[in-house]
């Protein structure tokens, strides 16, 4: 079932060591991890999330076919315990099949605290398989549950283990019997509260979803949450970035000193500047999943898409485009990822388009470079706020002319789960995979991109690097009857370009271009090259032109249409020139 | 008048029971296995503004839906 904490109680058995991997005959990719209890060596995998064996979505074929094609010596039911009343179906139905199966009703916690009392042994006895309460999160009841399922095992030795023959003719067959068995199991074995469930989640709602405060609220909330973000990250990734450039200058400057210059050259400033400035990044980028890892498993996130759901209605989209749009102000790729949970296309495709202008992390770092150098203190804020507006009303705009060209009409039913206080470590771990995962993806653009930025630098041989004769720059120079009248200059001609494999190597390409390694002398050399409204039309090119070719290739693979892709990409660079022509020749023309 | 009131029609804090969903199999499966099924009791909780979605009990889950789609679920009068 999904929302039941099933993802946890994975990562609670098998400790972190799962991978994913293709499964014979399924085209998703399924989580699978190896682990030892008590010696005993098993084999993993995370089926989806699914409420019915029967049912028509996506999910739900795929652990169709997985039992059908794969011979399981022992299945994993996870239910949500204070949900019983509509999730023991699922149990009923693998207890049709005859699978050997263990019952676990996990967030029994939850349970307890909203009044729904469980008979587990009657539950036992009428699904003749053991069910177990417990609590993935608090980690409570997981040894238990590890010795059923070796008892479970040691019991079904004797018969060999076999795949699920005439699967869905064996529950059609029961199926018209299934809501009246499933009722009398329920008041058999579950006692269900007669007041209200939750009090806390009740109070809450009555606040978080009120008709006038609960937009306001969860505005101040995302500013309080970006603010805390950069007033807590900024400073590490500053402390950071000194501290690898000491390190460059004590220990590898001397130690590639032999070298020849240019291989030297490339290593310390390409390569090292290049990886630098992403690990710099990184305690930012991993804040920021903290914080939307809270939003989101505290149970606000699917309020979001309470609260917005009318609005997005309106621009062809729903309350999930939403929140998923919210998701790409970190980072686009897993955003775009995300619309898979939509199933009609239009919806889908819609909703993939207006994600690239979500301000992602990398494109902020750029932001808040410029925003230093070229504004003071005070004016700096108002820039990087006026660009998150801009983010917004380009989605905005984009969804509003597209959605006839994209129409849908899938139906929104989304479970609005209680408020839950999600544990430290629980976050830690999820914010630091995700930082693992953004470090190893973004890690082959970046050297892709600082190789190609280098080279294109110092060629052709003998060249000096990044001057008018270099490749890049008779590339900027050819450039320039396009780029001129929005105020983008050969170099910064070369940065957008760079910009165009992934934000994160602007700042170090723009290092490269002006042969300045120290932020602050960097940022000099720039404002004494680039006037203030050139910098604002790069900023607001930067932000609204393609996010970066990992984002490109998930629209790809994603929508699985080039055409869809070319769209993408086309728009948002038309989008980015019309609007820096906009503000370029307007602040020139009233200066 | 209409013959049977409908979902969307109930007015918050009101309480009646699942009928019929008139629904597409799809929407009505989604409905079903979050236990929106007939014979459950429904409770409106809140309705969103702007002609907003639907926030509603059935038994221990909690459920938003969009008026749309609560329109095709018919109650017991």
């Amino acid at each position: 079932m999904p929302n039941t904490g099933k993802s946890t109680l994975f990562n609670r058995l098998t400790g972190h060591h799962a991978q994913i991997g293709n499964w014979p005959g399924l085209t998703v990719e399924l989580l699978q991890a190896d682990l030892t209890i008590h010696e005993r060596a098993l084999h993993l995998i995370d089926l989806p999330g699914i409420y019915d064996l029967r049912g028509h979505s996506e999910d739900e074929a795929v652990v169709r076919r997985f039992l059908e094609g794969s011979a399981v010596d022992l299945v994993l039911v996870v239910l949500n315990a204070s949900q019983l009343d509509r999730q023991l179906r699922l149990a009923l139905q693998v207890q049709q099949l005859g699978l050997p199966a263990v019952v676990v009703l996990n967030m029994a916690d939850e349970a307890t605290r909203f009044g729904v009392s469980i008979n587990a042994e009657a539950l036992s006895s009428s699904l003749e398989r053991p069910v177990l309460p417990l609590s993935a999160k608090y980690r409570q009841g997981i040894e238990a549950l590890q010795n059923a399922i070796l008892a479970e095992l040691d019991r079904n030795a004797a018969q060999p283990a076999e795949a699920v023959t005439q699967l869905e003719e064996q529950l059609a067959a029961v199926d018209a019997g299934l809501d009246g068995a499933m009722a009398a199991l329920v008041a058999r074995s579950v006692h269900l509260p007669d007041t209200w469930r939750d009090r806390r989640t009740r109070q809450l709602d009555a606040l978080l979803l009120h008709p006038l405060l609960g937009l306001p609220l969860f505005f101040l909330a995302m500013a309080l949450m970006f603010q805390a973000i950069y007033a807590i990250g900024v400073p590490l990734q500053e402390g950071l970035a000194s501290l690898l450039d000491q390190f460059s200058q004590a220990v590898l400057t001397p130690l590639l000193a032999p070298l020849p210059a240019w291989i030297s050259g490339f290593l310390l400033e390409g390569l090292y500047q290049g990886l630098g400035t992403v690990m710099a990044f990184l305690p930012v980028i991993g804040l920021f999943f903290l914080a939307m890892g809270v939003v989101e498993d505290s149970g606000y996130l699917s309020r979001a898409a309470y609260l917005m759901d009318a609005f997005m209605e309106r621009l062809g989209l729903d309350g999930r485009s939403f929140v998923l749009s919210l998701m790409g102000f970190g980072c686009n790729v897993p955003a775009i990822l995300g619309t898979r949970v939509m199933r009609d296309r239009g919806l889908r495709l819609l909703s993939m388009l207006i994600i690239p202008f979500s301000l992602c992390s990398a494109r902020l770092n750029v932001f808040l470079f410029m925003a230093a150098v070229f504004f003071p203190a005070r004016l700096g804020g108002l820039v990087i706020f006026g660009l998150y507006l801009m983010s917004f009303l380009a989605a905005l705009l984009t969804a509003l002319l597209f959605r006839g060209r994209f129409p849908s009409n899938e139906p929104l039913v989304l479970e609005l789960p209680p408020y839950r206080l999600p544990t430290a470590g629980q976050m830690f771990s999820r914010a630091w995979s995700e930082v693992k995962h953004f470090w190893l993806w973004s890690r082959r653009f970046i050297i892709l991109g600082v190789v190609a930025v280098w080279l294109l630098n110092n060629l052709p041989a003998g060249v000096e690097p990044a001057s008018s004769a270099s490749l890049a720059g008779r590339l900027g120079t050819l450039m320039q009857p396009l780029l001129e009248p929005i105020g983008i200059n050969p170099k910064l001609t070369v940065a957008l370009l760079f910009g165009f494999i992934a934000k994160e190597i602007v700042l170090g390409g723009l290092a490269v271009i002006y042969g300045q390694a120290d932020p602050t002398v960097l940022g000099q050399a720039m404002a004494a090259d680039v006037r203030w409204p050139q910098a604002l039309s790069f900023m607001v090119f930067t932000l609204l032109y393609t996010p970066c070719l990992s984002t490109v290739a998930v629209i790809r693979s994603e929508s699985k249409r080039l055409g869809f892709t070319l769209l993408s990409v086309g728009w948002s660079l038309l989008l980015a020139w019309l609007v820096s022509f906009a503000v370029y020749q307007g602040i020139t023309r009233l200066a | 008048m209409r013959a049977t009131p409908r979902l969307v029609d109930l007015p918050p804090g009101a309480t009646a029971t699942v009928q019929e969903l008139a629904a597409d199999p799809g929407l009505r499966q989604r409905l079903e296995a979050l236990g929106l099924r007939p014979g459950q009791n429904v409770q409106v909780l809140r309705r969103g503004w702007w002609a907003g979605p639907l926030h509603v009990r059935v038994g221990m889950t909690e459920l938003m839906l969009r008026r749309r789609d609560a329109a095709r679920v018919s109650l017991a009068a």
